[in-house]
């Protein structure tokens, strides 16, 4: 008891210096209910003391501690079992988060107000989150993106496109685009009750319809690469990303800075819009979200005086620089890294196609290594196949199997090399669906799973699981003819029948060995360094 | 800018003469409207603002008085006359108006009328960077008995091969029965990369293409090309798989095949000249390919390529021939919802007039006619008891009392007289028919027209 006292203490000594997050979902975790009222005490005290110190505007801090309460609430509640500690166990969580991150600072106000005010707001925001939440898995469907670094007090909201079954944030939506004169492209087909927060579109009706013939509204260029998404022409990570910014390119070359406007404000207005028409195409990439963030901050950081074709050079000299840097050079980086862990009389296995494996196995061929490669391919998309063409053209001797297979295959390899779509905060690695399973079986047959990823795919999300955010393709792809029959082919008939394309998945740190990035090999558990040093650096 | 739209009507209609010999071929009325009306509405409807027009004085002149035309048609139309006596063809007009093309253009022909999906043809020349996108459709069986025909035809016109790889988009072959003599010769190198090939004979090109901007270059270093559908979209589609575009040392050529050589070079050059490594890149990252079995990338590494879509439903029709007119005449109004009976038209109770009829404007119709499955052009004059079925009436047309009429078609200003009766003729431009006549399966034109052979 003392200890765990002793521990409460230094919990709430951390909670002062800012990690209040992360130790709410400790205490919630390990601590039972009478910690969390002793706690509450504490809290409240510390809370009236602070106030008394620093004067400031109420509202703002009102505002602000109502929004991070959700926030804050949902990383511990799929810790919290019952549902009495949700209102109990947040509230001393949000209570330190909100005096470590406080900035301005209520006016004093009696204990009596206080309690009542609190109360009054537990009870609006208990009654918002049960109205958000209908038929969906609380602990799972509405989860923002926290960030891991308290530093700053920026709320997350829910991103629109994880929110499909909310009819509120499809009016938003709806309006939004309207705005942008973007086309709104329907959801198509039954979709599976887990998955209904996501949006389901087909190929047969492909984002152009409502465009006008020359794209107007939307540069032909950025029409030209949502098509390409859509149909699966440009896909992988590194290639949506590569194509996004040669399109930003076209976009920058064609822009012309309209009169009383600056370049800095106005473009990256100018670019809401395409990217609004290329998220409804295909829900944007973790890479491609970082480039996305990169080109706006450095259009906002041209200065005002800069004459336009300066700026528009220098915009596509920092395009070009980032693809050499974060892509090109990071694979030859990862490539050498990659290939002192590939020894004579390896035999590797890939999985699906990724750009990155690719080009190391290519890379390790030409630097005369002795290997072999075993592709696991799966359905429906069968990137499998493109990749044993790739290696099988340098001359790396192959051999190609579904996913079904593995467990058999398995007691042959030496090492598995997977890709990556994109790394998570929490050390959780989203890629193509089957790689968890991959990991997952390699782990039980003790064989290195070893992921590759560039450090421009590192994003700030954070997800345990696959249903949260995902992405559903199009379920007709899963329809196939075998001797001239099609089973599935009126599938929307059958009431009962749901078909889930899913595309990703999330594989625990537990099941990775090593992550090969270009910044060195680390273990998936750093992660959160490399973002927390990236940020500092940015 | 992404496409201009480019709109030829500068053709003279040369397979239905007995039509188009006094009014221009875009003037033609179909369901009550001017056939040029039927692709500019098509380019209006799917957002074209402007449209680049190719043709004659006298198009000009009607397309800025003829009311439909002015009033209906909102985007900015630029019109290019060229003299009719030079007989251009439609790859010299496109010559002609070089200057005023700066991105790609979609080439429509004046005579299609269809409800096609634009954005299929267009999505198709977009996702893939293709050169030549166009659009085809199944031939539609005519099923009305055409005038002046004599016996049933059997398929006079020449037949188009075209082949299409497994997904059905991708061009591969495409020739013309006049061409082939001997057989149909397919390229080893074709069957080596598309070992799969559908090839179709029953398709109507609709002379819609959209084409990359350096092929109006090409065409301006190659002044040998004359028209689009015969000459240059086969040799595109021939160029695909060509030798010289594919491998980037074809200048090691001999010197003999120079000029040739440069001729085609320059289309390579036109094409591939704008290919950014970027572009490279997110290709060769990409793990997408458009076929399997092989061990080539993407489109097999070439830089030329055609699409095509084929429509399976829906209407696409070209007015090219007198068949096709009379069918166009038929399905044309279903495209529109203008009421049947203009409401200038003049109309007695004691008529009747049915359902599928239509009337055009300042009509006068007068008692106890009945027209049935008819349409019946602005300012025509038809006295009591006429029956008219299954016609198509132009124009200014005056019809006396009492005569019988079915199956024709009568052409603008003629004037047929009391009592006749004309089944399934074709009454020329501003001809007379002499009252009490009886006319079956004839063509009634002038006799200066008679000597156009």
């Amino acid at each position: 008891m003392a200890d765990s006292d002793g521990r409460q203490i230094d919990s709430i000594n951390h909670a002062a210096d800012g990690d209040g997050k992360g130790h709410g979902i400790v205490r919630a975790k390990t601590e039972g209910k009478e910690l969390t009222k002793e706690e509450k005490q504490r809290l409240r005290k510390e809370k009236k003391q602070h106030k008394k110190n620093k004067k400031d505007d109420k509202v703002p801090t009102e505002k602000e501690k109502e929004k991070e309460k959700p926030s804050v609430q949902a990383p511990s509640k799929p810790v919290t079992q019952s549902p009495t500690h949700k209102a109990a166990a947040p509230v001393p969580v949000s209570a330190s988060a909100s005096e470590s991150l406080a900035a301005a600072e209520k006016p004093v106000k009696t204990k009596a107000e206080l309690r009542a005010e609190r109360r009054a707001r537990q009870d609006s925001e208990r009654t918002s989150k049960q109205g958000k939440k209908e038929g969906g898995q609380q602990s799972t469907t509405s989860k923002p993106k926290a960030s891991p670094s308290e530093l700053q007090p920026v709320v997350k909201r829910l991103p629109e496109h994880v929110q499909v079954d909310d009819p509120a944030a499809l009016k938003k939506l709806a309006k939004k685009l309207e705005r942008q004169q973007v086309p709104l492209r329907s959801d198509y087909g039954y979709k599976v009750s887990l998955f209904s927060h996501l949006h389901q579109y087909s190929r047969k009706n492909p984002p152009t319809q409502q465009i006008s013939i020359p794209a107007t509204v939307i540069h032909p260029s950025v029409v030209r690469l949502g098509l390409q998404y859509s149909q699966g022409i440009i896909a992988g990570s590194n290639a949506r990303s590569v194509a996004l910014l040669h399109a930003f390119k076209q976009v920058i070359q064609d822009y012309s800075t309209p009169p009383n406007e600056e370049l800095s404000r106005d473009l990256v207005n100018k670019l809401s819009p395409y990217i609004s028409f290329l998220s409804q195409c295909r829900p944007l990439s973790a890479s491609m979200g970082n480039a996305i963030k990169y080109i706006k901050k450095e259009i906002s950081n041209i200065p005002s005086q800069c004459k336009e074709e300066e700026a528009k050079g220098k915009l596509q000299e920092c395009i070009d620089s980032y693809v050499n840097e974060k892509i090109i050079l990071a694979s030859e980086a990862i490539s050498k890294y990659a290939i002192e862990k590939i020894s004579n009389g390896d035999v590797i296995l890939v999985y699906g196609c990724s750009s990155l494996v690719n080009h190391i196995l290519c890379d390790a061929f030409e630097k005369q290594r002795k290997f072999r490669v075993i592709v696991v391919d799966s359905r429906p998309r069968l990137e499998g196949r493109e990749a044993l063409r790739r290696l099988v053209k340098k001359g790396i001797r192959c051999t190609y199997v579904l996913i079904s297979a593995l467990s058999y295959i398995l007691p042959e390899v030496s090492k598995v090399f997977l890709g990556a779509h994109a790394l998570l905060a929490n050390g959780y690695v989203m890629s193509r669906v089957g790689t968890s399973q991959i990991a997952l079986v390699a782990k039980a047959y003790n064989v290195p799973v070893l992921v590759c990823c560039e450090t421009y795919k590192f994003c700030e999300r954070v997800q345990t699981d696959s249903f949260v955010s995902n992405e559903l393709d199009d379920p007709d792809d899963l329809i196939v003819t075998r001797n001239g029959k099609t089973h599935l082919e009126n599938w929307q008939t059958v009431k009962s029948l749901g078909l889930l394309n899913l595309v990703y998945d999330v594989t625990p740190p537990d099941f990775v060995d090593l992550v090969i990035t270009d910044l060195g090999m680390i273990p998936c558990t750093s992660v959160p360094v490399v973002l927390r040093v990236k940020n500092v650096d940015q | 800018m992404e496409l201009q739209a480019v709109l030829m009507a500068a053709g003279g209609g040369s397979r239905m003469m007995d039509l188009t010999y006094n009014t221009p071929k875009p003037l033609l009325p179909v369901g009550n409207r001017p056939l040029i009306w039927y692709p500019l509405n098509l380019l209006e409807r799917v957002g074209f603002e402007e449209v680049i027009v190719i043709t004659t004085k006298e198009v000009q002149k009607a397309l800025s008085t003829d009311l439909r035309l002015k009033t209906d048609v909102k985007m900015k139309l630029d019109v290019v006359c060229i003299q009719e006596e030079t007989d251009m063809g439609t790859a010299d007009a496109l010559r002609h108006i070089q200057q005023k093309i700066k991105t790609d253009i979609l080439v429509v022909s004046c005579d299609l009328i269809t409800d096609v999906a634009l954005h299929e043809v267009v999505d198709l020349f977009r996702a893939h960077n293709a050169t030549l996108s166009m659009l085809m459709s199944k031939v539609h069986e005519f099923t009305e008995t055409v005038p002046g025909q004599k016996g049933k035809k059997k398929g006079g016109e020449q037949r188009d091969f075209v082949g299409v790889d497994v997904t059905g988009k991708r061009l591969l072959f495409m020739a013309n029965e006049a061409d082939l003599e001997e057989g149909l010769v397919l390229r080893k190198s074709i069957m080596r990369k598309h070992p799969r090939m559908l090839i179709k004979t029953g398709l109507l090109d609709a002379h819609l293409y959209c084409l990359k901007r350096s092929v109006v270059d090409f065409l301006v270093h190659n002044k040998s090309v004359t028209s689009i559908r015969g000459e240059l979209v086969p040799y595109l589609v021939r160029k695909q798989f060509s030798k010289s575009l594919n491998s980037p040392n074809a200048t090691e050529d001999s010197e003999k095949n120079q000029k040739q050589q440069d001729a085609h070079n320059n289309l390579e050059l036109l094409s591939t000249g704008k290919d950014e490594p970027l572009l490279q890149l997110a290709r060769e990252r990409s793990c997408w390919n458009d076929h399997r079995g092989d061990m080539s990338e993407a489109y097999h590494g070439g830089k030329l390529r055609c699409y095509v879509h084929i429509m399976e439903e829906g209407m696409c029709y070209r007015v090219n021939t007198l068949a096709a007119y009379i069918e166009a005449n038929r399905v044309a109004p279903k495209l529109f919802d203008d009421p049947s009976i203009h409401p200038t038209a003049v109309v007695t109770e004691r008529s009747l007039v049915g359902s599928d009829s239509i009337i055009g404007p300042y009509c006068q119709i007068l008692e106890k006619t009945s027209i049935k499955r008819s349409n019946v052009g602005t300012s025509t004059t038809i006295k009591e008891k006429v029956k008219i079925i299954n016609s198509i009436i132009m124009n200014g047309v005056t019809i006396e009392e009492g005569c019988n009429i079915q199956g024709s078609v009568i052409c603008n200003n003629a004037v047929i007289g009391r009592g006749a009766d004309i089944k399934y003729c074709l009454v020329g431009s501003g001809q007379r028919v002499e009252p009490e006549a009886e006319r079956t399966n004839e063509v009634i034109v002038g006799s200066d027209q008679l000597m156009e052979i």
